[in-house]
């Protein structure tokens, strides 16, 4: 188990060294010259300014240079500094971290729980209405713009039947704290979360549907039936355990979606998470906050992989760990 | 080629789909010329509701501009950033997952890892950073489409080539001394075909709402109007005026819901064994 997790680990480090470096090269293809563009949103473009900045972001040194300092500044969390906000790149993201892995955590765990059950039930059903309508409603969800979802979303609940709020974190002003502060947030959540769950939601039905009819017709199923078991126990211990490994690997592979996901409904929501300064970087133009948030997505990915190979491991009844 | 169209046609989801996409494609050849009126162009007054002027059946935009013409050029755009940007994936990844199943060994583990990386990126961002840093146009937006949506292509081929390279007839046109080319190209890639064309209508799909969620986010070319950019012009005035989102969304909806049915008809077509099993 250990050894695994250090390869895994190790492997990751790699990976991430390498959006690193491609980071550095897409910062280089950026328009204009990073000095003097650093000079212009700072304020003063005088030429001893820019010679000045160039000196201080070793952007005068050749290119392995600079990609070595670029590196080393990655290491100890010094992504840059955004002239725009005047703030450290590391800083305003740590700030806005916490929002979106709320927003994140909260959809992937709506859509994985709603995904499964429902997948479990069209499966059990498998050609009656019940499994029809759930398909059918998968197919929708699955075909449907995330930003249009949100866009609907807040039509249907906010402006019609008036019952969320449709943008922020939190009320502004109420200043509320304990349980009070707890449930305003979370109804500030819902639609968020609910906008990013059910696109992933249908996926994970569709998935699950598939591999339990596949996974029913296997042998050791029926050998579990010939044992004398009840249906519920075949069911969850036997098919649904065994039907749930495409599903992690699937959740695996959607963690990058999910934070592309995240970008636009932060948009939509003003949700004050790393996915909408992403889109204040965009608006301004501000390509080292533009990148820093690239790098951290890339990272929150790694892990997100990280995690699912480990439950992947401990969900399949086929590995053991010797401990 | 007569028993794909009959097995095709038997399939629900395949007739939905063909009939979505054959009304798309129209609508995206000859509505210009049957509805030439511009989409940037002032027709009305501002937000006119829909349903009111026969003319101008869904309304006008917050700039009176004529909405039902915005989704029939916008019709256009998503179409054709879908097909090009999944060809251009193509491209780049039939030939890299060939070589990697073809020729096994190292070339197999460094282009494997290679893929693997571009599919740990987290692909919308990248998307996002590529047009932001190339400056939106239709070009960039289909580069980097293609960029983040290769990777499947390539791991999906190398695992049909890997398993067909023991065939016989493989190893047949080998022992007669054909070039390693010859034999990827006129052997194996032929019979990993079907597989991929379900894949790459899967593709076109996901790259239209790739496409519409860079305009949403105001990364679309500026020349060009795409229903992603209307939703995301709509946006502001969702209060006031819900048919200059609704409509556009509407519009991506059916299109992409008719090439995942396309796909799944497809897959029930061309792998009659798996769709057998409930898919």
């Amino acid at each position: 188990m250990l050894s695994f997790v250090a390869q895994r680990i190790v492997k990751g480090v790699i990976v991430l060294l390498a959006i690193v470096v491609l980071n550095f090269f897409l910062i280089r293809l950026a328009p204009g010259d990073p000095a003097a563009v650093m000079a212009g949103e700072a304020g003063a473009s005088d030429q001893v300014f820019v010679q000045q900045l160039r000196e201080k972001f070793g952007l005068d040194k050749p290119l392995p240079e600079q990609l070595f300092i670029y590196v080393k500044g990655i290491v100890t969390l010094d992504l840059g500094f955004s002239f725009r906000q005047q703030a450290p790149v590391a800083k305003l993201i740590g700030e806005r971290l916490p929002a979106t892995l709320l927003l994140t955590l909260t959809a992937f765990a709506i859509s994985l729980i709603l995904g499964v059950l429902f997948g479990t039930f069209a499966a059990r059903f498998a050609g009656t209405f019940l499994d029809t309508a759930i398909t059918v409603f998968a197919l929708i969800f699955y075909a449907m713009p995330i930003f249009w979802v949100a866009l609907m979303g807040i039509l249907l609940f906010s402006v019609t039947m008036d019952w969320l709020p449709s943008f922020g974190y939190e009320t502004v002003g109420a200043n509320l704290t304990g349980l009070a502060h707890a449930v305003d947030v979370g109804a500030h959540l819902i639609m968020p979360a609910m906008t990013l769950g059910l696109f992933f939601m249908a996926t994970y039905t569709r998935m699950t549907r598939a591999s339990m009819l596949e996974v029913k017709r296997l042998d050791f199923v029926k050998t579990a039936r010939a044992k004398g078991l009840s249906d519920a126990v075949i069911q969850r211990r036997h098919v649904l355990r065994n039907a749930l490994l495409p599903v992690v690997t699937l959740a695996g592979v959607h963690a990058g979606t999910l934070i592309g996901g995240a970008v636009i409904t932060e948009t939509v929501f003003a949700w004050p998470g790393i996915g909408r300064l992403m889109y204040d970087a965009l608006l301004q133009r501000d390509y080292n906050l533009l990148l820093g948030v690239f790098v951290t997505c890339s990272i929150m990915v790694l892990i997100f992989n990280l995690i699912t190979d480990l439950v992947y491991r401990l969900v399949d009844p086929r590995i053991e760990f010797a401990s | 080629m007569k028993q794909f169209w009959k097995s095709m046609l038997r399939s629900p989801s395949g007739v939905i789909g063909l009939i979505i996409l054959v009304l798309a494609i129209g609508v995206a050849v000859f509505g210009p010329m049957l509805f030439p009126n511009s989409p940037w162009r002032m027709v009305q007054r501002p937000f006119l509701p829909p349903f009111t002027l026969s003319t101008v059946p869904l309304g006008t935009d917050a700039l009176g501009r004529d909405v039902f013409a915005g989704l029939i050029f916008g019709a256009r755009v998503s179409l054709l950033v879908g097909l090009v940007s999944t060809l251009v994936a193509l491209v780049v990844g039939v030939p890299i997952g060939a070589m990697a199943g073809y020729f096994g060994g190292k070339t197999d583990d460094a282009l494997m890892r290679f893929t693997e990386f571009f599919q740990t990126i987290p692909s919308f961002a990248l998307a996002i950073v590529l047009v932001a840093i190339l400056q939106p146009s239709i070009y960039s937006i289909v580069a980097s489409i293609a960029v983040v949506s290769w990777p499947p292509v390539a791991r999906l081929v190398r695992g049909e080539v890997l398993s067909l390279r023991t065939r016989e007839y493989v190893q047949a046109a080998v022992v007669t001394g054909q070039s390693n080319t010859w034999i990827i190209l006129r052997e194996i890639l032929p019979n990993a075909l079907s597989p991929v064309i379900v894949l790459a209508s899967l593709m076109v799909a996901t790259a239209i709402l790739l496409e519409s969620s860079l305009a949403f986010l105001g990364l679309g070319d500026p020349n060009l109007i795409s229903w992603g950019y209307m939703v995301g012009a709509g946006r502001t005035v969702i209060r006031q005026a819900w048919w200059i989102t609704v409509f556009p969304g509407v519009a991506i909806l059916i299109s992409v819901l008719g090439l995942n049915l396309i796909g799944e008809g497809l897959n029930d077509a061309l792998n009659p064994r798996l769709s057998r099993e409930g898919r």
